[in-house]
């Protein structure tokens, strides 16, 4: 019920469905004997002080007329909703106990009549019963049907797929007996929720219908009615519209916020906290001339979130020409969102920042937004886990790599799509040609993330990152995008970062090993180094962990005790220690990362 | 460690076969079209025997009930005996396919006119409303509904949001006859600027179309809202954002075509119902229309022209479904539609 009150639309809502129930009982109680008092010395009059809204022809009070038939049209919209909600759950949930070509044949009928409106419907029963409530009733009834059909069959179509339902039905539970005891209940929210919006319809469609003569006739009245006889006289006397007019509406809007805001507070997901950004992180150690020569060099980068949840905290890296540095981490250690910082990709309401953040020896704070934007879109080119994600659907491949050229090279698109098709072979797609007039879901996986790699060659690039590119492929695709990284950096020259949680993948092909944990870098050392040299406690649990021909590949970390800890919950110190056999009392103090021996750095106070 | 290695998808030669599905020309041999079209012909003919029952489901005799309780008994077995009512049913029902399918609606009973110049005078005045109003809902809503996305990306802008979806929200709750009923009063009778009803030129146009399109345009653009949102949130965004893009082309090029599917679907039932919600805009604005004639003809009881132009108007929401759902399985490579 809170829910219901959090937000201005949610208020509205309530208090507009409250508001119309309590007129629903108690406006009859109230004003029936004045909507019913003919006045033959005040027929047909406009607004006055008497008459708010006027008067009708037999001089009855309009506005108590409006307040008195609110009863008549909630209650009919009720009954229609409650005839089209029973028997569209009904029709909806037949197919499940019905033999297999019957139930094809009630999901297509449903299928083909969702689609109907209402008010033909309506009308079609309104000439067969006759003019009158009773007709549009049911017609509005039989219209709401094929919707509560659909929305049944959907659900229950989404629960028997779920492991009880199944397990059920291998026990021998009868059809029927799922039916009511297992799918049923658990679709009652949704469709009881459907229901606020259904009524909601129902009303306008009978007030619709009645508002065309067809619907609730005299001496009865409902808020369609009184429209009608008011819009005869709109020219004359406007106000007497109004009334019904504004009646109606507001039980519109009423119900259909509600119904809206239920089903949002149905399907609500935590939402975070909207407080200030994450603690700040000390500023450790001299932050020292810019590296002239370095294709990236970051120093203490640091993302926050609001909600003091700060997934990279100080992180420093640097990368050389040509050089391909493995970054490695559990899920959550931050690599991933390293990558998008530098690639300027963190998504609000992520903050970043760095003291130093520098591409191919420009500093990118200071750079002016269109050099940015062109040193950012070809001189660094990513590469995401999900090639069937990270292509767009609708778009053929070779435009998707041309846009590079005709946006930040001022090729024409020719010349775009030429070296695009140049680019595809380059990465060893075969019949690169036709391949670039194909859609994304015309290639394979293992194809489309090439195509994806050929995407970051279409400009100069001196830095390629690549965030867990090799993840979602086949085994024996991975092999083949792994050689052709490193040909790609071998003759272009560019540097990769190749960000992994897989620390085989990285030793077989990375030069450099940058270890995080916990949105710091804990270690970082040359890759011969790895099996051997190994200083950080985490990362020798890493190489322990490494799997051989009988391990589990989709687990590889399954043995270090303990879990790393969230973003919103890292202590002040060593954030391993929880997990480390060598912890001591020194290690709730932050260790910094500082040399250990030539080109290895490690932050750990026991590394000796 | 969370992130374990997901199998892929399929063979070389699944993807193929998927491939070759996904195409026109593939759609085709896959049956899409041509179960798209048996469904739509089945749909067809039970709406003609729907609406031939309809004149046999009416309590008593029709023609009594059309005539009233003074006819003579002679007018009335003439009348009867006209329409054939005394043959057996089955001949009856044929003979109504036959005379529907060769164009032949009957007679009203009223004025003597053939149901079939009736629907030709009208049906165009109603079409070219509804029309237009759909193209205009689009071509407002698609972009509002953008551009709120854009703002609203990942909660930013609360106040958008709250403002979007709350006006949105009421404007689709609002029916069709309350708009056109606020805006004559308005815009015809008080400021005078428009033509209060009748249909005289374009400026008599506006008044129908805005009453017609208010609800439908805030209904898409909340669905062009919510499809922008999930879309931006994809790779193929976050990889259009990393080779910086111009705006402009990251969501006219990249965004809108993967958006238009669903607003599409819902456009096509948007206009079925827009047809029928044109019943009753063109009875506030006497609209020349069939919406007009139907009201007047049910009231009367002139049932052949009740029944000719619930045919009409059942056939115009068959033909609507069927070609947003060809449409849509050609303009989606990767439609559910073709399931079905």
């Amino acid at each position: 019920m809170r829910h219901l009150l959090r937000t201005p639309a949610g208020i509205a809502g309530t208090l507009l469905v409250a508001l119309m129930v309590i007129l629903a009982i108690a406006g009859p109680l109230i004003w029936g004997a004045e909507a019913e008092r003919i006045d033959s010395a005040a027929i047909l009059q406009g607004a006055s002080a008497a008459h708010p809204l006027g008067t009708d022809n037999l001089g009855r009070d309009i506005l108590a007329r409006v307040l008195v038939g609110g009863r008549l049209s909630l209650g009919l919209a009720l009954i229609a909703t409650l005839i089209g909600a029973v028997a569209g759950v009904l029709l909806g949930a037949l197919p499940s106990v019905l033999p297999r070509r019957a139930a094809r044949l009630v999901t297509g009928t449903v299928n083909a009549l969702v689609a109907f409106p209402g008010l033909l419907l309506a009308m079609f029963t309104a000439v067969i019963a006759g003019l009158g409530a009773r007709g549009a009733v049911l017609g509005i009834g039989a219209a709401l049907a094929p919707g509560f059909a659909r929305l049944t069959q959907t659900l229950a179509a989404s629960v028997a797929g779920a492991d009880y339902v199944s397990v059920a039905r291998m026990l021998g539970v009868s059809r029927w007996r799922v039916l009511t005891r297992h799918v049923l209940p658990n679709i009652a929210e949704p469709l009881i929720l459907n229901l606020t919006q259904a009524l909601g319809g129902a009303l306008i469609a009978l007030a619709g219908m009645s508002f065309l003569g067809l619907g609730v006739q005299p001496p009865s009245f409902d808020w369609g009615r009184l429209l009608f006889d008011g819009f005869g006289r709109i020219y004359a006397t406007p106000a007497v519209a109004l009334g019904p007019a504004a009646a109606i509406a507001l039980a519109g809007i009423g119900f259909n916020l509600l119904g809206d805001v239920l089903a949002r507070a149905a399907s609500r997901r935590a939402t975070p906290p909207g407080e200030a950004a994450g603690r700040p992180v000390p500023e450790v150690g001299e932050l020292g001339e810019p590296d002239q020569d370095a294709v990236l060099e970051v120093r203490d980068l640091t993302v926050a979130f609001p909600g003091g949840v700060t997934p990279v905290r100080g992180l420093s890296l640097t990368v050389a020409p040509g050089e391909i540095v493995g970054l490695v981490g559990e899920s959550g250690s931050g690599k991933s969102l390293t990558a998008s910082a530098i690639g300027g990709l963190v998504p609000y309401p992520g903050e970043v920042s760095a003291r130093r953040l520098r591409l191919c020896g420009a500093d990118l704070d200071e750079l002016p937004e269109q050099e940015r934007r062109k040193l950012l879109g070809t001189s660094l080119a990513m590469v995401f886990q999900d090639p069937m994600a990270s292509l767009n659907p609708a778009l053929r491949i070779g435009g998707q790599l041309a846009e590079v050229a005709t946006v930040h090279q001022g090729a024409s698109r020719t010349e775009a799509f030429a070296r695009a098709v140049d680019r595809l072979e380059h990465v060893r797609i075969p019949e690169p040609a036709a391949r670039a007039r194909q859609h994304p879901h015309e290639l394979s996986g293992g194809m489309r993330q090439r195509a994806v790699i050929a995407m970051g060659l279409m400009g100069e690039p001196r830095l390629i990152i690549a965030d867990e590119p090799t993840t979602a492929l086949d085994v024996t695709v991975q092999r083949e995008i792994l050689r052709l990284l490193r040909e790609v950096t071998d003759e272009t020259g560019a540097a990769t970062l190749f960000i992994s949680h897989d620390i085989a993948v990285i030793g077989e092909l990375c030069h450099r090993v940058v270890v995080m944990y916990a949105g710091r870098v804990v270690e970082e050392l040359p890759v011969e180094g790895l099996a051997s040299d190994a200083a950080h406690p985490y990362t020798r649990a890493l190489v322990a962990s490494l799997p051989d021909m009988e391990t589990d590949r989709s687990r590889p970390l399954a043995s270090i005790p303990g879990r790393q800890p969230s973003p919103a919950e890292v202590p002040d110190g060593c954030a391993f220690a929880d997990r480390c056999e060598l912890a001591s009392a020194k290690c709730a103090e932050l260790p910094p990362l500082i040399p250990y021996r030539a080109g290895h750095r490690v932050a750990c106070w026991e590394a000796k | 460690m969370a992130e374990s290695l997901r199998p892929s998808a399929a063979g070389p030669s699944a993807e193929g076969g998927r491939a070759a599905r996904r195409t026109l020309a593939g759609r085709v041999r896959n049956g899409f079209v041509l179960r798209r079209v048996v469904r739509f012909v089945v749909s067809l003919a039970v709406l003609l025997v729907a609406s031939f029952a309809m004149m046999h489901l009416i309590p008593g005799d029709p023609v009594r009930a059309s005539l009233g309780p003074a006819a003579p008994v002679e007018l009335v077995a003439a009348r009867r005996a006209a329409l054939g009512l005394d043959e057996p049913i089955l001949s009856q029902l044929l003979s109504y396919v036959r005379n529907v399918l060769s164009g032949d609606f009957g007679t009203s009973f009223l004025s003597g006119e053939p149901v079939r110049e009736i629907i030709a005078s009208r049906l165009p005045n109603t079409l070219g409303l509804a029309l237009i109003a759909t193209v205009v809902a689009l071509l407002v809503a698609v972009p509002l509904g953008m551009w709120a996305a854009i703002r609203t990306e990942n909660g930013r802008n609360r106040g958008t949001e709250v403002t979007f979806t709350s006006a949105t929200g009421a404007a689709v709750a609002v029916p069709e006859f309350l708009y056109s009923i606020a805006l004559v009063t308005v815009f015809a009778i008080g400021l005078r600027w428009f033509p209060p009803a009748g249909k005289a030129g374009p400026v008599s146009y506006i008044l129908p179309i805005l009453s017609l399109s208010i609800s439908p345009t805030a209904m898409i653009a909340r669905i062009s809202r919510v499809e922008t949102l999930r879309e931006l949130g994809s790779d193929y965004v976050r990889l259009a954002r990393a080779k910086r893009l111009p705006a402009a082309r990251l969501y006219f090029r990249h965004v809108l075509p993967n958006t238009l599917t669903a607003t599409l679907t819902v456009g096509g039932l948007l206009l079925t119902a827009l047809i029928a919600g044109s019943v009753l805009v063109e009875y506030v604005f006497a609209w020349p229309g069939l919406g007009l004639r139907i009201v007047e003809s049910i009231t009367q009881k002139d049932y052949p022209v009740a029944q000719g132009v619930i045919l009409v108007y059942g056939a115009i929401v068959l033909v609507v479904n069927l070609l947003v759902d060809l449409l849509l399985g050609v303009l989606d490579p990767t439609s559910k539609l073709k399931e079905t």
